[in-house]
């Protein structure tokens, strides 16, 4: 079924925030290490984003893991597009390679 | 659920027959894997098509069976 009211949701979700995760918990209270790691990570460069708790919300917990063809939480999103769980956006961030993906994408930081 | 070093290292060699792979047991329960694989079949892709490789060669059993993995993916220049 490639149609469903969950992918809906969440494209429409992913269509209205710049920056967008995926979390098990919420950015003040991360319920996972993993997405506490991404969530400090986007918190040190100063970036706005708005996590969604996949806890509170079964349907969504397994529809984003579909949609994403991804098996875990967290899931970063940026403009739309998928950029990958905790592993990635670390390395990332430590190449420097996240923060140049959003100053292209008009995403101001704090740094 | 645990897994043993030796499972995961034939899952993984037998995907990637020619990478460098190094295991990591993170707590010492067989249940926080950190896996580092650099491997020419990597060579071109992104880290998302890198990690979905090796998802797939894990028969899937991330998020689920292997619900804490690290995973480090390069290309070997």
């Amino acid at each position: 079924m490639t149609d469903s009211p969950i992918f809906d949701r969440i494209k429409e979700e992913i269509a209205a925030n710049d920056v967008l995760l995926y979390m098990k918990g919420t950015p003040t209270f991360p319920q996972c290490g993993f997405s506490a790691t991404v969530v400090a990570i986007l918190t040190r460069l100063g970036i706005t984003f708005k996590g969604v708790d996949i806890l509170r919300d079964q349907e969504l917990r397994e529809g984003i893991k579909v949609y994403s063809d991804w098996p875990t939480i967290p899931q970063l999103y940026v403009k739309g597009e998928f950029i990958g769980g905790c592993d990635i956006v670390k390395e990332m961030t430590e190449s420097g390679e996240l923060q140049e993906l959003l100053t292209s994408k008009g995403i101001a930081g704090a740094a | 659920m645990p897994i043993e070093k030796t499972e995961l290292e034939t899952l993984v060699r037998q995907a990637f027959p020619d990478a460098a792979i190094t295991i990591t047991d993170l707590a010492g329960d067989n249940d926080h894997w950190a896996l580092d694989i650099a491997s020419p079949a990597f060579k071109g892709k992104s880290r998302i098509e890198q990690h979905k490789m090796v998802n797939s060669a894990l028969k899937n059993m991330v998020g689920g069976t292997l619900h804490a993995l690290q995973l480090k993916t390069s290309a070997p220049e």
